[in-house]
């Protein structure tokens, strides 16, 4: 029954890592501007070969 | 059967979508309305840049008025350039602008591909929301104008205003996520930890029991500190202010449970609150949260300097220079060109001014001046080029102080919502009911006596008060922006519920901008008298001529000879050997007229022959005649305008025989008509959209600004609404009155849940799983009752 200090440990470090990476998520400003990410990931990374008039 | 011609399809433009009244302009079988269009398009073919028009139909701005070349001539100025820029170094500049024509996919996508039309361009970022591009270009190999001038030629003209120079924008605040992360990440930790004891585990396990309080114990620790903080900051500030506020009790229940809990582990008594305690937290931080989303991309605390330009050109004997506005001083002359602003009070020197004051004092129709009459900072040159002598400073001037005017700081008192009221007394109910539960186990069993005096405070906490309160009015913000009506904070929700008179500015706002209804009078005029009349008003740039050309719907560009304009009188021309004279009464007739239509009619004559006049109506939005027939019943209704009173009549009949109608008002009229209103306890809700109404709209209880769109400038306010909502304005403040509706409802239901608490923690019998499972489902009923309600008050309203 003591393995459940292991898992505690294990399961509150995970937890810990996520608030972490919300944290880290919230200041890189990532979510300053929710309208631009949707529109960039559709547009094409055009070369100067693939576009024509 | 034959589909090549449908006349009834009008061509439109392949650019900016409007309609080709010239079908001349043409390039590779595609049309453009005029040939700015038709410039950009040949701007993208040539760098196959045509993704811009796959990606939308018809995705640019139309292109009609060119920009003068030196526009951003100031740019080469080094000093003015550095207070606009955000990051030099050896190689790179980093400069943010702001480009309101931004609308859809292929701007973002034109913009991001910068690097494409001009190699100097390192990258351009687009935040799509604020309508910004962050750019990162080489100097060396390209200047900063340069830049400027390459944006505004294919159809995104950069926005610099008086105000970004030297500013840095404010980080958004995100310390209320942050609090509400941790606070979640703390009560799913603790309430998992606390399963065990509630769920029974065998006592003989103390170790591990005791492991796990000490483990709660560690995590509530975020929370108190941390994240409670944010309702201990606000409780501090009402303390400050000798105002017991409603965080004020819920600090209270927080510290009795933390402190109880660390009690009860320390002496092993029991396992805590520790659970409800985080919860409460959590579920509180939501709502507020919730609340306070402001719009990122509008701004309320717009003053003059984001309507003013950041330079103007100076005449220095025979050399003009470029300098920035803080640099003028009395005695300059300015050189001022066609729809340029007017920075500062002036004297007019040379040439001939036309000025659109409408923005500013919120006369319709532009003003000629005389050479030696004062211009005041703030309108706009129609027209040629005139040189200014200034005579005030920019900040100084009579009706930028207007706007300034500081006085009207946000009143503490005005700003108390009945939230508190409410939650005082409450603080009072609880401590009584703590007290008397005290008394009564003081004397008849004194070991419960401090258990249940505890749990008293820890049960009666209004947490649903604050929770009801904060997720109604978030939902009623987010209502409200989806109408196209965004408040500056929840607290204006509660100021416009309370309004019981409504002021109406007239132009632009019960009225559209633009001269759209042209009534002509006289005797009728053949199809070719109006071609040449039409032809002879495209000469001039006066807004009325363009009515009349519209009204006509000619082409430019035919022939006129002799072409005279007459300043404050009219014009004259030939056309195909007709003199046709366009102007005031006196001009083309040699008298006045006996009625007199107060400017905003034009007569005209061919040779010599009166014909007729044309009269101008403002034309008032849609349903806003009925929307103001509807007002009058319920509310105190006033029309203050800067423009003259050809409306009287027909507003009187709209608003009936009891409102007030004022014509001809300065700002400072405005003002004084509104601070009246005030002082005589009158809630008043000012409705206006310049900056002529900038200093009724701050003295209101309420100010609303309207705008025909979001983009462009709007004077400081506490709401601003879109022109196309306005007819909606009597449901919003039927939902706005609805919120206390709703509040003390959800409030009194809670208080339910309260009873069936105090049951238990007077008698000391509160047990941590009791609360525990009190605590989320009071929450997140009251959650769902405000939300509930709200939602379909507003679809009640059709909202």
């Amino acid at each position: 029954m003591s393995v459940i200090i292991i898992l505690l440990i294990a399961s509150i470090s995970v937890a810990a890592l996520f608030l972490a990476a919300f944290i880290w998520s919230v200041k890189s400003g990532q979510y300053d501007d929710e309208m631009s990410p949707p529109i960039r990931m559709l547009l094409d990374d055009t070369t100067n070969k693939s576009n024509h008039t | 059967m034959d589909f090549s011609t449908d006349t009834k399809t009008a061509i439109r433009c392949f650019h900016c979508g409007d309609k080709c009244i010239n079908t001349k302009i043409v390039v590779a079988e595609k049309n453009f309305c005029c040939e700015g269009c038709k410039m950009v398009y040949e701007i993208l073919n040539q760098t196959g840049m045509c993704s811009y028009y796959d990606l939308n139909n018809t995705p640019g701005a139309a292109q009609k008025f060119t920009v003068r070349p030196d526009k951003f001539s100031f740019l080469d100025d080094a000093s003015i350039a550095q207070s606009i820029l955000s990051f030099k170094d050896e190689h790179q500049i980093h400069v943010t602008f702001y480009l309101p024509q931004m609308h859809c996919s292929s701007c973002l996508w034109l913009i991001e591909n910068l690097h494409k039309l001009e190699p100097a361009v390192a990258s351009s970022h687009v935040n799509f929301e604020r309508k910004e591009a962050a750019i990162i270009f080489n100097y060396q190999d390209c200047s900063l104008r340069k830049v400027a001038e390459l944006l505004t030629r294919i159809g995104y003209e950069p926005y610099i205003s008086y105000n970004d120079m030297g500013k840095q924008k404010p980080r958004i605040n995100s310390s209320k996520i942050y609090r509400l992360g941790v606070a979640g990440f703390c009560f799913a930790n603790i309430m998992l930890l606390s399963f065990p004891e509630y769920l029974g585990i065998d006592s003989k396990e103390k170790s591990l029991m005791l492991l796990f309080r000490y483990v709660n114990v560690l995590l509530s620790l975020p929370v108190f500190f941390y994240s409670a903080g944010e309702f201990y900051i606000s409780a501090w500030q009402g303390v400050k202010q000798k105002f017991l506020n409603i965080d004020a009790p819920i600090v209270l229940a927080i510290w009795v449970t933390f402190f109880r809990s660390l009690y009860e582990i320390y002496t092993g008594a029991g396992g805590g609150y520790l659970d409800s305690m985080s919860g409460i937290v959590f579920f509180m931080l939501a709502g507020r949260v919730l609340q306070d989303r402001t719009q990122k991309k509008l701004s309320f605390e717009r003053d003059y300097t984001s309507y003013f330009p950041v330079a103007v050109t100076k005449v220095i004997g025979k050399d003009s220079t470029t300098v920035a506005l803080p640099e003028i001083q009395l005695g300059d002359t300015l050189k001022i060109y066609d729809q340029e602003l007017i920075p500062a009070d002036a004297i007019l020197t040379r040439g001939n001014a036309l000025i659109d004051y409408s923005f500013v004092t919120g006369e319709s129709v532009p003003v000629t001046k005389e050479m030696g009459e004062i211009i005041y900072a703030g309108g706009k040159q129609l027209g040629g080029t005139i040189e200014l002598l200034v005579i005030k400073e920019v900040a100084q001037g009579y009706l930028t102080s207007l706007w300034n005017k500081d006085a009207f700081k946000d009143d503490p008192i005005r700003d108390r919502s009945f939230v508190h009221a409410i939650s005082y007394w409450f603080t009072w109910a609880v401590f009584i009911t703590a007290f008397l539960a005290g008394l009564y186990w003081y004397f008849t069993n004194r070991v419960i006596m401090w258990n249940a005096v505890t749990a008293v405070l820890i049960v009666a906490c209004p947490c649903a008060l604050l929770l009801s309160n904060t997720f109604t009015n978030g939902s009623i913000l987010r209502i409200f922006s989806n109408n196209k009506f965004y408040l500056k904070n929840a607290s204006v929700i509660e100021k416009l519920a309370a309004a019981d008179t409504l002021v109406f500015d007239k132009t632009g706002t019960l009225t559209t901008r633009a001269y759209q209804t042209v009534v002509y009078e006289g005797k009728p005029l053949t199809n070719a008298i109006k071609q040449k009349i039409g032809t002879l008003a495209s000469q001039s740039s006066h807004p009325l001529s363009s009515a009349i050309v519209n009204w006509t719907g000619v082409l430019p560009g035919n022939p006129v000879i002799a072409f005279e304009q007459i300043p404050g009188s009219g014009i004259e021309g030939m056309v195909e050997d007709d003199l046709i004279t366009l102007g005031s009464s006196l001009f083309v007739r040699g008298k006045n007229d006996t009625r007199s239509h107060n400017g905003a009619a034009v007569y005209v004559a061919v040779e010599g022959v009166y014909l007729g006049f044309f009269k101008f109506k403002n034309q008032y939005r849609t349903s806003i005649p009925d929307m103001l027939q509807r007002l009058t019943t319920r509310f105190n209704l006033l029309v203050i305008s800067g423009d003259n009173d050809n409306e009287r009549s027909y507003l009187r009949q709209l608003l009936g025989p009891s409102a007030n109608l004022y014509f001809n008002q300065q700002p400072a009229d405005k003002l004084t008509i509104v601070a009246s209103l005030h002082k005589a306890n009158n809630k008043t809700v000012m409705i206006g959209d310049g900056l002529n109404d900038a200093g009724a709209l701050k003295q209101a209880h309420v100010g609303i600004a309207i705008t025909d769109d979001t983009n462009n400038f709007t004077p400081a306010s506490d709401a601003i609404l879109d022109a196309s909502k306005l007819a909606l304005l009597e449901q919003f403040i039927q939902l706005a009155k609805a919120n206390k509706v709703i509040v003390v409802t959800a409030f009194i239901i809670s208080i339910i849940y309260n009873l069936i608490g105090l049951s238990f923690a007077v008698q000391g019998l509160l047990s941590p799983m009791i609360a525990a499972i009190l605590m989320p489902i009071s929450s997140i009923s009251i959650l769902l009752i405000s939300f509930g309600f709200t939602n379909l008050t507003a679809k009640w309203m059709s909202l």
